[in-house]
């Protein structure tokens, strides 16, 4: 039996892995991990995207994502709500998808996300008709006031960008999933193919990984590794996993005798 | 504006914060064997921080006029030496070639002239260029945050100022005349260019002043200093050796090529995060090697003298002494004079076919001009 498929804004996904764009040896590489993972959304940052519409062969990242993906423009540069606001509707208005990453990190150091200009920017565009998938840090609540706002999926932190932590907010994101009303999707930190496993199990809707595929040394293998451990770590959700015990449960049960 | 750093710098190296300590460590004397690790991790940092890319940039001298003498460079104001200011036509025509190599991010560099290189000028040039080149920096004469602020509206994004050197008084006998005797307002000249709006902000020193772990030790604390004072700001930080020079000035001290790499690794271990810049004054081998263990953004096909891409400028070229213009009989074949001399010679788009084959993504376009253009009211749409 196939893993249920995802839905973000009325729109079905067969993968539940994302991918990002940045940090690849070549635009060819990058477009061969795509197509390996099997990515159904990937993200690009706008700066690095030619938005003159001139066709700017220096700026060509976007020529290099299939057709067949879902290209999802992520505002990364943008340091206040202002700024991610102009450059979502200047995406639109280069022929981009009104789906949008909202990504406000103003401090470049740590590249965590700035919540007040997040939902300040997510009010706007999301009242323009956006689809706004947001990038938080692991804030349970900021991530309630995001869905009322209107966005389409919460996006929290494992922890920061390109670390590879793994999942160090492990237990802000569980109490963010039992009480999202929309998808909800673990993003950056994800180091490892057992970390994206370990947010599929938890009951994230899905993972969104770029530096691990980016930076390994054959992208491709590792984009399918991602795309296997997704899969399994959702098989196991859906299926249900068994509880933790601190002490050996038996196989066979000692007292089943009595009933037989 | 003064700034706290200045008691900083001064009590250094006796009293260093922990991360300081940990830094000096880094470079102390090191085995071949330690310095081999230490590159590794550098690597791995650095791909784990930046991906297999390297950004590429290049230099427009605007000017070498200039009212200071410092005793290393080549555009000191009693170098007799062939000057020009290009007209704001030159610079399109620049940066117009510049752009049709590949590049989409621009230093525009001039010597400290106030008269011929105003904040007008500057900003006149910066309006010419911002709606194709989309990153553009200045490297210019200090300013107050004002006027930084008039840079950054124009459509200027990142910053670049060199401390020289961190050790005041070897500051004090290589800066001799100008205004850049002020070792202090240089000291917080990045500070003012983050109340002015600067994002991307460039610091350094030049090795071969002072003794070359002292200086990265306190280029170091600079960094650490900038990173708690200009939280929203992206650093950048470079350690560019002396090259010869008109003037002939010598290196005061030694910093060889074991060294640098130590202080790139030692940086790249301390800022995981920040951008480290590596220009063409270093010979080719040694970029090509450096390229993959930290170093994040370089300049290549550069030339340091004003016209130096497409020959502009080149129809009025004069002597200026005692800050008056004196005409000179010159040549087709005499160019304006450069800072200092080009060791990597390479084209722009042979350095990009180097980082191709070291696995490095050649990035031109990283920045997007349109997320500083002031909407009409925030939020407005426009």
């Amino acid at each position: 039996m196939n893993n249920q498929p995802l839905k973000i804004a009325g729109r079905e996904f067969r993968s539940r892995l994302m991918l990002g764009t940045g940090k690849f040896p070549s635009g060819e590489s990058m477009r061969a991990a795509i197509e390996a993972s099997e990515t159904e959304i990937v993200t690009v940052a706008l700066r690095r995207a030619d938005l003159s519409g001139v066709g700017d062969p220096y700026a060509n990242i976007l020529d290099f994502v299939p057709k067949n993906v879902l290209l999802l423009p992520n505002t990364s540069g943008a340091m206040n709500a202002e700024e991610a606001v102009r450059l979502a509707r200047l995406a639109v208005a280069a022929g981009l998808p009104n789906w949008v990453k909202l990504e406000i990190h103003p401090d470049p150091r740590f590249l965590l996300p700035d919540p007040v200009e997040t939902l300040k920017a997510a009010e706007v565009l999301v009242k323009e008709g956006f689809k706004v998938l947001p990038y938080i840090n692991a804030d349970p609540v900021l991530a309630r006031r995001l869905q009322d706002v209107g966005t389409v999926t919460v996006m929290p932190l494992g922890s920061p960008i390109g670390s590879h932590q793994g999942i160090t907010t492990r237990r802000q994101i569980e109490i963010i999933i039992t009480q999202a009303t929309v998808p909800v999707v673990v993003d950056a930190g994800i180091g490892a193919p057992s970390h994206a496993a370990e947010a599929l199990e938890m009951g994230a809707d899905a993972v969104l990984v770029n530096t691990a595929v980016a930076i390994a040394s054959d992208p491709v293998r590792m984009a399918k590794a991602f795309k296997a451990a997704v899969e399994a770590g959702r098989a196991a959700r859906e299926v249900g996993l068994g509880t933790v015990l601190d002490e050996a449960s038996a196989s066979s049960p000692l007292t089943g005798f009595l009933y037989r | 504006m003064h700034t706290a750093f200045s008691s900083i710098v001064d009590a250094l190296p006796e009293r260093k914060s922990p991360l300081m300590e940990r830094f000096a460590s880094l470079l102390e004397v090191k085995s071949p064997s330690q310095l081999e690790a230490m590159a590794q991790e550098s690597r791995l940092v650095t791909r784990r921080n930046f991906g297999r890319t390297m950004r590429l940039f290049a230099p427009l001298y605007l000017s070498n006029e200039c009212v200071n003498n410092c005793s290393y460079c080549g555009f000191s104001r009693d170098n007799p030496i062939l000057r020009v200011t290009l007209s704001v036509e030159d610079v399109i025509k620049e940066a117009r070639h510049l752009a049709s190599m590949g590049f989409r991010n621009v230093l525009l560099v001039a010597g400290e002239h106030p008269r011929f290189v105003s904040e007008g000028y500057l900003e006149e040039c910066i309006r010419a260029l911002r709606e194709w080149v989309p990153t553009i920096g200045i490297e210019v004469g200090p300013m107050e945050a004002p006027e930084y602020e008039r840079m950054v509206q124009a459509g200027c994004e990142g910053l670049v100022v060199y401390q020289e050197t961190y050790d005041r008084t070897v500051y004090e006998k290589m800066h001799t005349a100008g205004p850049k005797k002020d070792f202090d307002w240089r000291l917080a000249c990045p500070e003012r260019g983050y109340a002015g709006g600067f994002r991307r902000i460039g610091v350094g020193a030049l090795f071969g002043l002072s003794d070359w772990r002292l200086e990265a030790l306190r280029l170091a604390a600079h960094v650490e200093h900038l990173y708690k004072q200009c939280w929203k700001a992206t650093f950048t930080v470079a350690f560019p050796r002396l090259r010869p020079a008109a003037g002939d000035f010598k290196p005061l001290t030694d910093f060889p090529d074991w060294a640098l790499v130590q202080t790139v690794c030692a940086f790249r271990l301390t800022f995981p995060e920040i951008g480290i810049v590596m220009s063409t004054r270093e010979p080719a081998p040694l970029r090509d090697a450096l390229a993959p263990l930290g170093v994040t953004v370089m300049s290549a096909g550069s030339h340091t003298e004003p016209g130096g891409y497409t020959g502009a400028g080149n129809n009025d070229l004069h002597l200026t002494i005692k800050g008056r213009r004196v005409e000179q009989q010159t040549t087709c074949e005499d160019r304006a004079e450069g800072q200092f001399g080009i060791a990597d010679e390479r084209s722009p788009a042979e350095v990009a076919a180097m980082l191709k084959k070291q696995g490095l993504d050649p990035v031109w376009k990283d920045w997007d001009p349109s997320i500083l253009q002031p909407a009409l009211g925030a939020f407005a749409q426009s």
